[in-house]
């Protein structure tokens, strides 16, 4: 197996050719390279200065609030006792769980031989670090002061000669969240170094070309080259598919490890995982629709993708409806009175609107997916993408603060109010993932332009060894 | 890198321009068939079958440096929690074992795939000697036009021992190459 190579082109792994193509016909690698590096070297239109605005804006509210905090504390946001975990785990959860479409479609899908990933996976792969980022925003501040925090989250040799606790599943998390980021990085790196090459000998500014050239390392096409990168990038992917099912294992393992009736449940890893796949897809095709529509992707990004994205969301979607079914019957059947509380107090409790707009968000809304008219209509696909966006957001809300607010002493329940700090805070992550979502669409290919070239028919090649 | 220093010939190699990637690969075959072994072909995007023949059918090396890189990261990554949790720092936390090697597991599998990854990454970087800031193939300029974009060439290196720069070239146009040019050091 390799990467997308030509010979694999004329076998189709899955049966029938299909009706709608993965790339449009008549492209060759002359007009996939043009098309493409078209968005970065040609003029920006002027909604993209506004947007960008706009998410600039978000950024810096996102500094203001993160000041306040250093210089207050973490009293300005909602959490108390008994909610001491708030909008700063359910975001830290929301959006690496965002993150994870762009390692299954680089990666897994890669493994799986799906040439459609070929289009969306850089898009994604950027998707997954920015999301990263804004991720850890929120467990590093939720610290109060990082500067300090750092000799308990990361094992170093202090002053204080003391080291983390390697049982505990927050220094798991430490771990597998920065392998995630760094490795994603590395991926999404080695995966621009043709394009960036490309890129390098296109551009016409020498200062462009003096960037690109330096971020391109050098990178002119060899063969002798293609034959390690190709390794590298199957192996890199391959590593890939086992982290990114590790990381919201981890992530899930935080609750799962703890006695909280509502957390401690072995539900979690695949529910957390397959939760994560469905809020990712939601979000590439939030994100991809207006894309391919303001750029005139559609040659490329095609409605086989839009079909294909459908489909995949529609089954994590249904595997997490299973897992909201499978939490209500083990509580019940478990036969403990705290459980059996806790998910009665879930559904019709003072957070039942939650729960409900959850399951609107999760489960109803997206079976209209059955159907090929609603995978082929844009309009249907992203306003069920919007509304997965906002239920998996409904689903951390509902995991974390009404499994806290009433736990097993009446005495100590309480109420959970998040407070504007808490939104500006939120809404800030969601400008900084914004804009620089727009930076990575100003400045870098957003489709993968060399494994795009594999798609075109010039790139088929006869008396291969293997064929 | 290891441009050749004062080749008798004073180029790098001479570079030919073909239409297309299966004519690249018919060219290497023949250049290889004529004896030729300092070579490289440039393509646009990876064709295995030309690096096969390139490469003389060796395997990359990178999966064996995967492979140690992934070792020494489990094996560090074990290291750091036996050392930290048994020996420098130990602490009885809910009457578990110092080397309760169970919850290590997630911290050892992340170190496996941190140090797997980084060791494919950066050694495929070294094995194909990048950052490389000077190459002699740029100073083509239709290399530097096409090579990324759509062009596909084949590059005889002077280095070879049957390179000779008229003979050299005239096999190149034998070959069916659109174009062929010098390569300056």
């Amino acid at each position: 197996m390799s990467l997308a190579p030509a010979d694999h082109l004329i076998p189709k792994p899955f049966g029938t050719p299909s009706e709608v193509p993965v790339i449009a016909p008549g492209h060759s690698p002359a007009s996939v390279t043009d098309k493409i590096s078209s968005v970065v070297f040609g003029r920006m239109p002027l909604w993209f200065y506004a947007g960008m605005a706009v998410m600039f804006g978000g950024v810096m509210m996102l500094l203001a609030a993160l000041t306040k905090l250093v210089f207050v504390g973490i009293g300005i946001w909602g959490n108390n006792n008994p909610v001491g975990w708030g909008f700063d785990i359910i975001n830290f959860v929301w959006w690496i769980g965002i993150g994870h479409a762009g390692t299954l479609i680089s990666a897994i899908l890669l493994l799986l031989n799906q040439e459609w990933r070929t289009s969306i996976n850089r898009f994604a792969e950027a998707m997954t670090l920015f999301a990263v980022a804004c991720a850890l925003i929120f467990p590093l501040f939720h610290t109060g002061r990082p500067w300090l925090a750092i000799y308990w989250l990361l094992p170093y040799p202090n002053t204080m000669a003391i080291w983390p606790n390697f049982r505990s599943p927050l220094i798991w998390d430490v771990f597998a969240v920065s392998t995630y980021g760094a490795v994603s990085l590395l991926f999404w790196f080695i995966g621009l170094l043709p394009d960036l090459a490309s890129f390098r000998d296109r551009t016409k500014k020498a200062w462009q070309k003096r960037t690109y050239g330096a971020l391109s390392m050098g990178w002119r096409g060899s063969a002798r080259h293609w034959h390690n990168y190709e390794s590298a990038y199957l192996l890199l992917a391959g590593l890939s598919t086992p982290l990114v099912l590790s990381v919201h294992s981890v992530v899930s393992f935080d609750f799962a490890v703890g006695q909280v009736p509502g957390w401690h449940a072995t539900i979690f890893p695949p529910y957390f995982v397959a939760g994560a796949v469905f809020a990712g897809f939601a979000m590439v095709l939030t994100l991809m629709i207006p894309l391919r529509k303001f750029f005139g992707l559609q040659d490329f990004i095609t409605m086989k993708h839009m079909d294909n994205m459908g489909k995949v969301m529609l089954v994590t979607g249904l595997i997490v409806g299973y897992g909201y079914l499978v939490e209500i019957f083990t509580a019940w059947y478990s036969g403990n009175i705290y459980e059996w509380y806790m998910m009665r107090n879930r559904v019709f409790g003072p957070y039942r609107w939650i729960w409900m707009s959850l399951i609107l968000c999760n489960v109803l809304a997206i079976q209209p997916l059955w159907f090929a008219r609603a995978r082929k209509s844009i309009a249907a696909l992203w306003i069920i993408s919007m509304f997965v966006n906002f239920g998996m957001w409904f689903e951390r809300f509902v995991i974390i603060p009404t499994s806290l607010h009433r736990d097993f002493l009446p005495g100590s329940w309480g109420m959970y109010y998040p407070t504007r700090w808490d939104f500006a805070t939120f809404f800030g992550t969601i400008g900084l993932f914004m804009a620089l979502m727009f930076l990575f669409v100003r400045v870098l290919p957003s489709i993968a332009m060399f494994e795009m070239k594999t798609l075109t028919t010039d790139a088929r090649v006869k008396g291969g060894s293997h064929g | 890198m290891n441009a050749p220093m004062s080749s008798p010939s004073g180029v790098y190699g001479v570079l030919a321009e073909y239409g297309s990637a299966q004519q690249l690969l018919e060219a290497v075959r023949e250049a290889r068939r004529a004896g030729y072994r300092a070579l490289d072909a440039f393509t646009p995007f990876p064709v295995e079958a030309i690096s096969e023949e390139v490469c003389d059918h060796h395997h990359s090396k990178v999966p064996l440096i995967c492979l140690a890189g992934g070792v020494i990261g489990c094996l560090a990554g074990f290291a750091l929690a036996y050392w930290t949790s048994v020996v420098d720092y130990p602490m009885n936390i809910g009457g578990k074992p110092y080397n309760s090697w169970p919850a290590f597991i997630p911290v050892i599998f992340e170190c496996t795939v941190l140090f797997a990854s980084f060791s494919a990454g950066i050694g495929m970087m070294v094995l194909n000697g990048l950052p490389q800031p000077y190459h002699p193939v740029f100073n083509v300029e239709s290399f530097r036009r096409k090579a990324s974009r759509d062009g596909y060439f084949l590059c005889l290196e002077a280095a070879d021992a049957r390179f000779d720069r008229s003979a050299t070239r005239n096999f190149l146009v034998g070959t069916g190459a659109l174009e062929v040019s010098d390569v300056e050091p």
